[in-house]
């Protein structure tokens, strides 16, 4: 007998499901002793981490809020990490976005009208492509790499939106502090609940999800994406440009990542103001590949990250828990989550060593 | 103990939460209870710099309290769309007072102070204020003048150099409180900043301080959170100010003095306001003469004529004989902005965004 | 006077790059090997941690690089069983070692703050650093300065020289054939792995044991993320990413310099050494040596031989 480990044909459902369950609980197991060794009530510290969190209509309305950046971004990216198109850089596009929006909100700022949101979430979006389109434009036109361009960018974008908030467009009012004014109602979303920071750009964020879902499956442009990234031989050979699809996946996640920046601003801050967000780019990357760059997938990851987000925050109010210390639970979790992955792709199996039998 | 009310009021708050504001569990708490108080900090408590110093005053409100409060704190918070979720979260579990200690929670502590109206919140170095909402800032400057003098006295180029972090008017107050005050000894002398555009990065503020060595400072102010810049001094063989908190164990040789900040005082008095149900919305700007600002003790490199001026400034500045921005005051353009005799406004002060003659920046 | 000047801005040159040159050859050797690992910023502040925390509790600062290596490799150890023997995901396992990374760190130096440790001492080599100008800026550096460049030396030459770096490199081009050839591929990833953290372990180490020889939560300030795009920008040659860590290490100095001498925003001075990286690593892509920039071709491709 031997431990023989081999490819599963075809992933059962089942497994697709139990395998983030396994992980949970391996994380449960771990983050008890570690908080034991911290010194806490470590029953008390995790269900403040992963329960608390879900326990209350508000706790989900935040959820949604701490999602809804993560989920949008992630959908975009996931249409490029599919053609193998590393756009890193979703946290500058972001950051451009929301430049973009905030200049529609500040320069009509003494107006009002229903025309003034819709134009922000175009301005958001078309921020977020123009600057995607700088790595894509230097990788089609002189193969320069993306992984750098974009990452680059991102701390470019920052000190651009440095330069706007210290400057020229600062509060007048506002003690020059670092602050634009703060956006008029016509320029900030609906709230879909009172009492709740839950904004209409969360439901547009599922709706995205869903649209990539359909495109993915459905629609030539997905396949296309796909054959790019994984075949480039035969991608050539059926026609499919790569140089179109490394634009083509700038201009969605560049787009998205803009418009997840519009909403930030227009949503939750209501103004501009030095630090936008709290590295949601990056974060996005983790949840699309945790979701397995599927729509759905990403929304559950998107969903699981921000537990372990405001469930950090809680057990620091709670608990008294470390900062420090939500970090390690956090990367514990991550890692069992992208482990167990192997079982829901690889069959353990003891077996008699002399069956040769299955694909390899 | 608290777990079960807390949850209940947690579960509660949700099911307010559904239509309208979530109360907490103000007035539900009884006399013998302890005082549940929070701190919000926009860094790690061990930066050793901004965050550290408002700690020291949270670890003193424990101290004199005892088991009458129970003290929370939130660090590393980003300032975004995360903090008004942490201030919620606090206000939610129940705590009576919540301090705010950075400036750019001011938007979201606003909103949660008024959807928790039973609640107190005090905010620093902002300026938006409500019923339940005080306000609360140190005259930084005032220790920044103190800096400037022994500067100017111990300069022997007559240059500074100062390692600043972003041209809020905090820092650029700061700066120039610091110039006016060495160019009392020394007409000529120049203060040169360089920006490192970051709060806290050690390896940058380093290099800023290297530079502005290179470029002839034989003096070294910072308004960034680590020590870096006066290891650096150190290993140079220049002067150099701590920031925040007394840096003397980084820099033994280099570090003169620094403006400590002292929130301690402030701290405790709030709470026992609570405790005594006479806390009430206030806006104070205090300094030197309350205490909320000091100095880190002098180095034995000082001589003694230089301490003796420094302490002279400083207790002239407590009694209000002297004021750090009186004039004649010159921008950098050389255009008169206060004439002699003239002094700053408090609100001029808090909006400052322009530069003294003598600032290269 | 001038020659002083140009000795010091060097110095301030070499220890902004030094760091940088640390991580990113050692993520280049990984990314041969055909794996890409994200969590230098993570393996860089653990290196940084361990390294303050031993050399101030022993004493002993080279006990202190050693510790710092070792915890570096022992993250990337982590990462490496996740993603080479678990088939993890490797972006995604690279990001999560930063985090993990950032928080454990701080965890552990907790008890480490506002102490500080004498920095490692310079190393004059006899003779030549005596020489003006040139010598105290090449020959009067501490020892991991030196070991930063030996280092690049070492890892050109085990890469184009040696029998094992072109099994490495064979292994990063198509696992599947060098597997069919009878290499043990997952076995040289590992090491090539392990090989990353410890650089990466090293240039946190020069951080906080010489750079600003103190510990303070997350100090590499992003070091990590700049090391990973200067092995891009160095087109996975270790002498190209050497230049890459010098340039950028030398624009973030020079940008300080030239405030005050230009009045423009101080943000446009910090944005200085990003763009310079960007406009240098296009004008040779456009030039002459663009065939030659191409990635290892396995990179981040997962691996299973089998068998």
């Amino acid at each position: 007998m031997q431990v023989k480990v081999e490819p599963r044909s075809e992933t059962s459902r089942a497994v697709v499901y139990a395998t983030p369950v396994l992980a949970v609980l391996l994380t449960v197991i771990s983050g008890y002793f570690l908080f034991l060794f911290l010194g806490l009530a470590p029953a008390k510290t995790l269900y403040h981490f992963l329960i608390s969190p879900t326990l209350t209509f508000y706790g989900w309305s935040e959820l949604c809020v701490k999602a809804g950046p993560l989920v949008l971004i992630a959908t975009g990216l996931a249409v490029g990490f599919r053609a193998n198109v590393w756009n890193i850089g979703a946290e500058g596009q972001l950051t451009l976005g929301a430049i973009g929006a905030g200049g529609v909100a500040l320069a009509f700022w003494d107006q009002s009208g229903v025309w003034i949101l819709p134009l922000m979430c175009f301005a958001g979006v078309l921020g977020g492509m123009i600057y995607g389109a700088i790595p894509a434009y230097l990788k089609t036109r002189f193969e320069v790499s993306e992984i750098l361009t974009s990452l680059m960018l991102t701390y470019v974008a920052t000190l651009g939106l440095g330069i706007l908030v210290y400057g020229p467009w600062r509060d007048p009012q506002g003690f020059n502090f670092p602050q634009t004014r703060m956006f008029t109602d016509s320029a900030l979303l609906p709230l879909v609940l009172d009492g709740t920071r839950m904004h209409v750009g969360i439901l547009v964020t599922l709706a995205a999800a869903v649209a990539a879902w359909v495109l993915m499956t459905r629609a030539v442009i997905g396949f296309q994406v796909k054959v790019v990234g994984q075949a480039p031989a035969a991608a050539r050979f059926a026609g499919f440009s790569r140089n179109r699809t490394i634009w083509l996946s700038f201009m969605i996640s560049g787009g998205t990542a803009g418009l997840a920046g519009t909403f930030e601003a227009a949503g939750p801050v209501g103004q501009l103001v030095p630090h936008l967000t709290p590295g949601y780019g990056f974060t996005a990357i983790i949840v699309a590949f945790l979701g397995r760059l599927h729509p759905l997938g990403i929304i559950a990851a998107g969903f699981l990250m921000a537990i372990s987000y405001n469930g950090g925050e809680i057990a620091q109010v709670e608990d008294r828990l470390p900062q420090a210390a939500t970090g390690v639970f956090q990367g514990m979790l991550l890692f069992y989550l992208l482990a167990c992955d192997f079982l829901s792709r690889y069959r353990i199996r003891l077996a008699s060593s002399r069956r040769e039998v299955g694909p390899s | 103990m608290t777990i079960t009310v807390t949850r209940r009021t947690f579960l509660a708050g949700s099911a307010a939460a559904a239509g309208t504001m979530a109360l907490g569990r103000a007035g539900t708490a009884l006399a013998a209870d302890p005082l549940p108080v929070a701190f919000v900090y926009t860094g790690p408590i061990g930066d050793h710099g901004y965050t550290f110093a408002h700690d020291v005053g949270r670890r003193a409100v424990e101290a004199h309290f005892g088991d009458k409060v129970k003290v929370t704190f939130v660090e590393n918070v980003p300032e975004g769309p995360d903090c008004e979720r942490v201030i919620r979260q606090l206000a939610t579990s129940g705590n009576q007072l919540i301090f705010s200690t950075s400036f750019g929670f001011m938007e979201a502590t606003l909103k949660v102070a008024s959807q928790f109206p039973k609640l107190k919140f005090e905010h620093a170095t902002g300026f938006k204020r409500a019923n339940n909402l005080a306000i609360y800032n140190a005259r930084f400057y005032e220790g920044r003048a103190v800096l400037g003098d022994i500067a100017g006295r111990m300069s022997k180029a007559g240059v500074a150099g100062y390692v600043a972090s972003f041209p809020i008017p905090e820092v650029v107050m700061g700066i120039n409180a610091f110039t006016l005050a060495a160019q009392k000894h020394n007409p000529n002398f120049k203060t040169k900043v360089i920006w490192a555009n970051t709060w806290y990065d050690p390896g940058k503020e380093s290099d800023a301080a290297k530079a502005l060595i290179d470029k002839g400072a034989d003096i070294i102010s910072q308004h960034t959170d680590s020590a870096a810049p006066l290891q650096v001094a150190e290993s140079r063989g220049v002067y150099a100010f701590g920031q925040a908190t007394d840096m003397t164990s980084y820099a033994p040789k280099a570090h003169l003095t620094a403006v400590v900040d002292q929130w301690a005082n402030y701290y405790i008095d709030r709470v026992q306001k609570v405790i005594d149900g006479a806390w009430t919305s206030t806006d104070i700007w205090w300094g030197f003469k309350e205490g909320l600002v000091g100095l880190a003790p002098y180095n034995a490199a000082m001589p003694a004529d230089v301490k003796a001026a420094a302490d002279k400034l400083k207790a002239d500045i407590t009694s209000g004989a002297v004021h750090p921005f009186t004039g004649p005051i010159k921008n950098q353009k050389g255009e008169v902005v206060y004439a002699a005799g003239q002094k700053a406004s408090d609100e001029e002060m808090l909006k400052m965004n322009w530069y003294v003659a003598g600032v290269e920046s | 006077m001038i020659s002083e000047s140009i000795v010091n801005i060097s110095a301030a040159v070499i220890s902004a790059s030094t760091p940088l040159l640390f991580a990113a050859t050692g993520e280049l050797v990984v990314e041969r090997s055909g794996v890409l690992n994200l969590g230098v910023e993570g393996m860089m502040l653990m290196g940084a941690v361990t390294g303050f925390a031993v050399a101030v509790s022993t004493g002993n600062p080279m006990l202190g690089i050693l510790a710092a290596a070792v915890a570096g490799a022992a993250l990337a150890l982590v990462f490496a069983a996740l993603t080479l023997t678990l088939m993890a995901n490797q972006v995604a396992t690279g990001l999560a070692l930063t985090i993990f990374g950032i928080g454990l760190s701080a965890l552990l130096g907790s008890g480490f703050v506002g102490q500080t440790v004498p920095a490692l001492p310079k190393l004059a080599l006899p003779g030549l650093s005596s020489l003006p100008v040139v010598g105290p800026v090449l020959f009067g550096q501490d020892g991991l300065v030196y070991l930063s460049v030996a280092l690049t030396a070492a890892t050109a030459w085990f890469l184009k020289r040696t029998r094992p770096g072109m099994m490495l490199r064979a292994v990063g081009e198509s696992a599947e054939s060098a597997h069919s050839l009878g290499l043990p591929v997952i076995r040289i990833r590992y090491l090539a792995t392990l090989f990353g953290g410890a650089a990466a372990g090293l240039g946190g180490a020069f951080l906080s044991l010489s750079y600003t020889p103190m510990w303070m939560e997350g100090m590499t300030s992003g070091r990590g993320w700049i090391a990973l795009a200067l092995v891009v920008f160095g087109s996975w040659r270790p002498w190209r990413v050497l230049a890459g860590a010098y340039l950028f290490g030398g624009v973030t100095i020079l940008q300080l310099h030239a405030q005050g001498i230009f009045s423009l925003p101080a943000q446009v001075f910090s944005m200085l050494p990003y763009l310079a990286t960007i406009a240098v690593l296009t004008i040779i892509s456009a030039g002459p040596w663009r065939g030659r920039l191409t990635a290892p071709a396995a990179l981040g491709k997962p691996f299973r031989p089998s068998v």
